[in-house]
């Protein structure tokens, strides 16, 4: 925790502006039957009849991110790395104010919004039904919808080999389905952006494009949080970079310098 | 939702750079006008926000609906023969094997019984999807931000959309068993707008106790058959309960699954007078509407900043 507290110095004379302040967060997870020991109906029945109490009732806590401190500045574009399951994700989620905090708080200017729905289309679906949907679910209105459906739809280039937007998504391949989410998501502007590993999809034009549009995105946005396991595409995109592993800050500071430490532990 | 970023502005005509590397995180936060993310708003805050949501809500209930049935041959179909076959299959039972109709003519047993099951079905479809309207949607509470109530709000709604199909099928079961529209029909709005209000308040109340206890949702089925056969779906409490003592049918006949029941008998059916209907029925669905209403709203907000945690 001691490196830390390292905050990079402003460039010029004017004042930063702070856009998200965590302040020692801490996230704990709690996962329903993962507990150790049996998993069968009577092991349950014993737990409750010895008298556990509630936490231990089958109920596993896992502590994801552990007293994590950090400011992040107007204009900024910060990377997070780290190995699966050290907590980057998790920590994005808190950032956003969608995973609530066990103790310690974020402050965020405006709000952040995490680059993605996938959660709220639906298979079943047609895709311009899911255009819809997906554009109201992230708090567009319904004539922005109407607005840039023309070009969600354009952007992902479903059309181009026939009129697939009508057709329900379950019907498309993955990289279609992929483009579409991606289309849809990115066809909103945000305050504080954070994208969570998003931009490896589709094939190659298609990557093209998109890149250009995280671009788009981050002139526009105050604050850029990017997740990724490429660490050229944080070289390219980020200019501070936080390294977490196991839910723990381990490093802030310049992307190059972070960098070079990552990848020096991680043997790369 | 509007992202408007009140420090726009303000960078340029700020003062020279103080010291804010020597303040509290939350100092500093306070010093630039940040809020704490993901805090609950006040109550008419959240009210004005998820007005702003109305869109989302009825759009996500209309594609619920949609997706419902959309793997099937006969698609929307379904929407119309599903609830038949249920009257089809609860005629069937109660009317022909058991007869508990007594007391009732079969034109009026009939719409009675098939009024019964759908009107309990529209609480209980809602009920029932409310205790999994957070639990059974995570993904979508910890990607997007809106307000959660949006969520058993739209169910609600995607069962009140299914009744209104379940209700042309009532029409034409009133209709070839002798009632026939009248203006009476009328007051079937007013009661299913009360009944619609009474069922999103349950949902909501149940959506943050299932967000908590998944467990309710394996319980749910049980309590609700309960709640069913006390309701007088099948039969006329009063017809069933004539010897016991009469303040248990008046118990059973003010419980709000029964009162909206009736109120719907009351207006489609022509043999169906007020003299089934307890006093005052028209108060007592206003009662249980506003003080389910205004109960699990309130109940629901006041957890709006937790849901999402595993």
């Amino acid at each position: 925790m001691a490196e830390t507290a390292k905050i990079p110095q402003s460039a010029s004379g004017t004042e930063r502006v702070p856009t998200v302040i965590a302040d020692d967060v801490h996230i704990v997870y709690r996962v329903h039957g993962g507990s150790g020991g049996k998993g069968s109906a009577t092991a349950a029945l014993s737990r409750i009849l010895r008298g556990d109490k509630g936490e231990s009732r089958g109920v596993r806590k896992v502590h994801a991110v552990r007293g994590v401190s950090f400011t992040a500045y107007r204009g900024e574009a910060i990377g997070l790395i780290g190995t699966n399951g050290s907590g980057k994700s998790t920590l994005l989620r808190a950032i956003a104010g969608l995973l609530p905090t066990e103790s310690g708080r974020v402050y965020t200017d405006g709000q952040p919004s995490l680059l993605g729905v996938n959660a709220a289309l639906m298979g079943d679906l047609t895709g311009e039904r899911n255009v819809i949907l997906g554009g109201l679910a992230m708090g567009m209105s319904r004539e922005e919808v109407r607005e840039r459906y023309q070009d969600i739809v354009d952007f992902s280039g479903i059309n181009e080999k026939g009129d697939f937007i009508t057709l329900p998504m379950r019907t498309y391949s993955s990289g279609m389905g992929a483009r579409l989410r991606f289309a849809i998501a990115a066809a909103k502007d945000h305050d504080v952006l954070m994208i969570d590993e998003a931009l490896a999809t589709g094939d190659r034009k298609f990557q093209i494009r998109s890149e250009e549009r995280i671009r788009e995105l981050r002139k526009e946005a105050g604050t850029v949080f990017l997740v990724s396991h490429s660490n050229a595409s944080i070289r390219d995109t980020c200019d501070r970079t936080l390294w977490l592993e196991k839910g723990e800050l381990l490093m802030d500071g310049p992307t190059d310098e972070v960098l070079r430490a990552y990848e020096k532990e991680t043997g790369r | 939702m509007s992202d408007t970023t009140p420090h726009g502005a303000t960078a340029v005509s700020s003062p020279p750079p103080a010291a804010d590397d020597f303040l509290s995180p939350a100092e500093l936060a306070a010093r630039h006008g940040l809020s704490v993310s993901g805090a609950r708003p006040g109550l008419a805050e959240y009210v004005r926000q998820l007005w702003g949501r109305r869109h989302f809500i009825l759009s996500f209930s209309q594609a619920k609906l949609t997706s419902q049935y959309s793997q099937a041959k006969l698609g929307q179909l379904w929407q119309v023969a599903t609830p038949l076959l249920n009257a089809a299959v609860y005629y069937m039972i109660f009317g022909l094997i058991l007869n508990s109709g007594r007391g009732m003519s079969r034109e009026v047993f009939v719409p009675f019984l098939v009024t019964g099951v759908f009107v309990f079905t529209f609480t209980q479809t809602s009920v029932t999807a409310g205790v999994r309207a957070i639990s059974g949607n995570l993904g979508l509470v910890r990607a997007l931000h809106f307000p959660r109530a949006s969520l058993p709000i739209s169910f609600a709604l995607q069962q009140l959309q299914q009744l209104l199909f379940s209700m042309l099928v009532l029409f034409i079961v009133a209709v070839s068993f002798g009632s026939y529209p009248g203006l009476s029909w009328l007051l079937i709005v007013p009661a299913l707008a009360l009944q619609f209000v009474f069922n999103t308040g349950v949902a909501l109340i149940m959506a943050r106790l299932g967000s908590n206890t998944p467990d309710l949702a394996q319980l749910m089925p049980f309590i609700m058959r309960t709640w069913m056969y006390a309701s007088g779906v099948m039969f006329s409490i009063r017809v069933m309960l004539k010897d016991a003592p009469s303040w248990i049918a008046d118990l059973l006949m003010y419980n709000p699954a029964a009162i909206f029941m009736d109120l719907i008998r009351f207006a489609l059916i022509d043999g169906y007078g007020a003299e089934n209907l307890p006093a005052h029925v028209w108060l007592a669905a206003l009662l249980w509407a506003v003080l389910a209403g205004v109960v699990g709203f309130v109940y629901f907000w006041k957890a709006e900043e937790r849901y999402g945690r595993g």
